[in-house]
């Protein structure tokens, strides 16, 4: 009984302490319009992005926006739609590219930052950004929906030192896929054990590969043209790469180390001596590789007569949420930070700190009068990467629903073909079957 | 005779009973009731536009082909783990029971590895065996031996069973401990002085007093397999490669969480809710007659 009544005691004292700490921030922020902002970032990029939250906070005193760590991408996801489901949503959410299409679709649950624009009168301009970064979050039309924020793209990243080793030229590395399995036939002669491998395979190697090579990823330009998209993936170029891939695995020249992101340690770790990832993985390969690296842009097939296009970005931008009472005020004062956030000065210091790209021009011009790419050679790739060539239709981004789910199926049906399970044909075959069963769940789900 | 209490008041016991009731109503009954609604409705992620479509989601999901796979999975995973857990307890158990030196200790020791949550378990064991970072997988691979579970379902879904019957083995030590201790000595002795060996003496003594226990831990290790690996899955295999050691209760989370398709996910949720209570009802009443309780 002594220890119910102590847990009585305990839990009146933490109340009454919260409901005081609640009416202390309350009057303290009564003048100032507060935004709940959710985002998906761990440390340290996590601390990074609340840090440029606290200086917006500290340049004016009319907003208060309180960042609040919700989780991986997927989780900050379900978590908003929870809270949007029960009246609650957060002003902001922090929402990773994939999830665009599930975003979009989602009608009255958001606002979008075009209609946002409109109705506060905030002036931000589409074209200031990098063409693959707006119109990943725009509509076919041009209509800006999201806020971009934090995009990467993929790129390629080699270890010098093994280049030397293997008597090839550490600052040519290969551009083209023959050239990069040449690389590796000699790293392998060398004694390396893992030539090559790649970080995220269904990203790099099909939606950037897609774009690169101005392929269809999926009919309807990508899904942006209508719900009714299918996947297109099995065309003889996508079945070429794979059937390539396998055989350079089967050779010793490839190493598939898993899914999404877990293969990153082996490059900085010196295992693997060439690998394709996000462009994020710079910051941790400059922290942890102990030898000379380079990075360099995604190879191409020669034969491909479009290529090399512009690649995809990845990462996630900023989206709207409406809640039953949510005030014009609010929506004022979102429109505020983004303003904050479009500042060129504000661009170039996210990217400098963190790795992500410069999202628009200035930004990228700023960087570059602040001598960032002279003393970090090679950091300029992804942008050189990204704004290549003018967006097409193919390299411009994706719209399909349940992006996440599609991404998984192609890496089960790679995982079933890199084990002798299937070829290549039909491995890419089945993920169509599979992905496209997704597209029109997603399509009956969200018609109307 | 029956021993009966009785109440002053009438209200009384219901008021007593009052917060169990509520409690199993609040998180048992009410949350199984939502998911039989939403494995019939299909729904975008936000909730906007929902249409009953009565059984079509359990249409789509028992006509899908993977789904059998992760059935065939399921059924192969959970006995494999039930049977490894509980026949390495029971070793243990009967040798740690004999009259060894420091018995203590070895008792102590076999109870740690309860204390992990699945997921920590999950973590240590890839240190142990990840191919590229684990020290025996690298080891190996060193070896020669081609060890990659991200590459080889046979790899991958016996590493998941051993990782998730170890973690039971001591759960299941303390209790086969506990029955064996309950065993009179008595009878044991006087079988010994009839001749018996030490083996006649386990299989025809103390392994049928032991029912009840086994019995007991066959239900609750069935039940861990099915629904409390997902850690263990999560963090070593993410139901990979391919779909290798997808479990039905780890394609209920991709499918709700990641895939956003609540309707499937509980329409998943009901099957698995029916297949654990036919199972159980079976277990009890098959099995149980050949309980033998003390």
């Amino acid at each position: 009984m002594n220890s119910f009544r102590r847990m009585a005691v305990g839990t009146t004292v933490a109340l009454v302490s919260t409901a005081v700490t609640m009416a202390a921030g309350a009057a303290h922020a009564q003048q100032k319009t507060v935004v709940e902002f959710w985002h998906g970032l761990p440390q340290p990029l996590g601390g990074q992005l609340e840090q440029l939250v606290q200086d917006f906070n500290k340049s004016q005193d009319t907003v208060q926006v309180n960042p609040t760590f919700k989780g991986s991408y997927p989780e900050t996801m379900q978590a908003a739609i929870a809270a949007f489901r029960a009246g609650n949503a957060p002003h902001i959410v922090q929402m990773f590219e994939v999830g665009t299409a599930t975003m979009m679709a989602a009608g009255p649950a958001i606002k979008p930052v075009y209609k946002l624009l409109e109705e506060t009168g905030a002036a931000i301009d589409p074209k200031a950004y990098l063409p693959a970064v707006s119109g990943y979050y725009s509509t076919a039309d041009g209509k800006m929906m999201a806020m971009p924020f934090n995009s990467s793209t993929a790129i390629m990243f080699y270890n010098k030192d093994a280049f030397r080793k293997a008597g090839l030229d550490p600052d040519a590395p290969p551009q083209t896929w023959p050239a990069l399995i040449d690389a590796a036939r000699k790293l392998k002669a060398a004694g390396v054990a893992c030539p090559y491998t790649t970080s995220w395979p269904t990203w790099v190697q099909f939606e950037q590969f897609s774009a690169i090579h101005n392929l269809p990823f999926a009919t309807q330009e990508n899904g942006f043209k209508g719900l009714n998209a299918e996947l297109k993936i099995n065309s003889p170029l996508h079945v070429k790469h794979l059937q390539t891939l396998i055989d350079m695995q089967k050779e010793g020249l490839f190493k598939y180390a898993g899914r999404d992101n877990a293969p990153d340690a082996l490059f900085p770790a010196g295992e693997c001596a060439i690998q394709t990832g996000s462009s994020g993985l710079r910051l941790r390969i400059g922290k942890e590789a102990k030898f000379a690296w380079g990075s360099a842009m995604l190879p191409h097939w020669p034969d491909a007569k479009d290529a090399p296009k512009n690649g995809v970005i990845g990462g996630a931008a900023f989206w709207v949420m409406t809640a039953p009472t949510r005030t014009a005020e609010e929506y004022k004062a979102v429109a505020e930070f983004f303003k904050y956030l479009g500042q060129p000065s504000v661009d170039a210091k996210w990217h400098m700190d963190t790795g992500y790209l410069p999202i628009t021009f200035q930004g990228f011009e700023q960087a570059k009068a602040a001598g960032f790419y002279e003393k970090n050679p090679g950091a300029d790739v992804p942008y050189q990467q990204i704004t290549r060539t003018p967006v097409t239709e193919n390299s411009r981004g994706f719209r399909l629903g349940n992006l996440p789910e599609i991404r998984n199926i192609i890496q089960e049906e790679m995982e079933k073909a890199f084990q002798g399970q299937q070829s290549a044909q039909q491995a890419l075959d089945n993920a169509v079957q599979r992905g496209n069963a997704v597209l029109r769940t997603f399509e009956r789900a969200n018609r109307g | 005779m029956q021993r009966r209490v009785v109440f002053g008041n009438r209200l009384l016991p219901y008021l007593l009973l009052a917060p169990q009731v509520a409690v199993t109503l609040i998180f048992f009954h009410w949350p199984a009731a939502q998911a039989i609604e939403q494995s019939m409705l299909l729904q975008d992620a936000f909730g906007l536009r929902s249409q009953f479509v009565w059984f079509e989601n359990f249409e789509a999901v028992l006509a899908d082909p993977n789904y059998l796979h992760t059935v065939r999975v399921t059924v192969v995973f959970s006995l494999a783990v039930t049977v490894l857990s509980m026949v390495l307890a029971l070793l243990f158990a009967v040798l740690a029971d004999a009259g060894i030196r420091g018995r203590n200790v070895y008792k102590t020791l076999l109870i740690w590895p309860y204390a992990l949550a699945p997921a920590v378990a999950a973590v240590l064991w890839m240190f142990i065996v990840h191919p590229d970072i684990g020290v025996l997988g690298r080891a190996l691979n060193d070896l020669g031996v081609a060890w990659d579970y991200r590459l080889n379902d046979t790899q991958a879904l016996s590493m998941v069973i051993l990782a998730s019957a170890w973690k039971q083995v001591s759960y299941n030590f303390i209790f086969f401990l506990a029955g064996l201790q309950a065993i009179p000595r008595s009878l044991l002795e006087a079988a010994a002085i009839d001749g018996a060996g030490a083996g006649r003496r386990f299989w025809t003594i103390t392994f049928p007093l032991l029912s009840p226990t086994t019995f007991f831990l066959l239900v609750v290790n069935l039940v861990y397999a099915f629904f409390e690996t997902f850690g263990v899955i999560h963090a070593l295999t993410r139901g990979g490669p391919g779909k290798a050691t997808e479990t039905l209760i780890y394609r209920v989370y991709v499918d709700g969480v990641i895939n956003n398709d609540l309707g499937g996910s509980s329409a998943q949720s009901v099957i698995l809710m029916l297949v654990v209570v036919a199972l159980t009802a079976l277990q009890f009443r098959f099995i149980e007659r050949k309980v033998h309780y003390a």
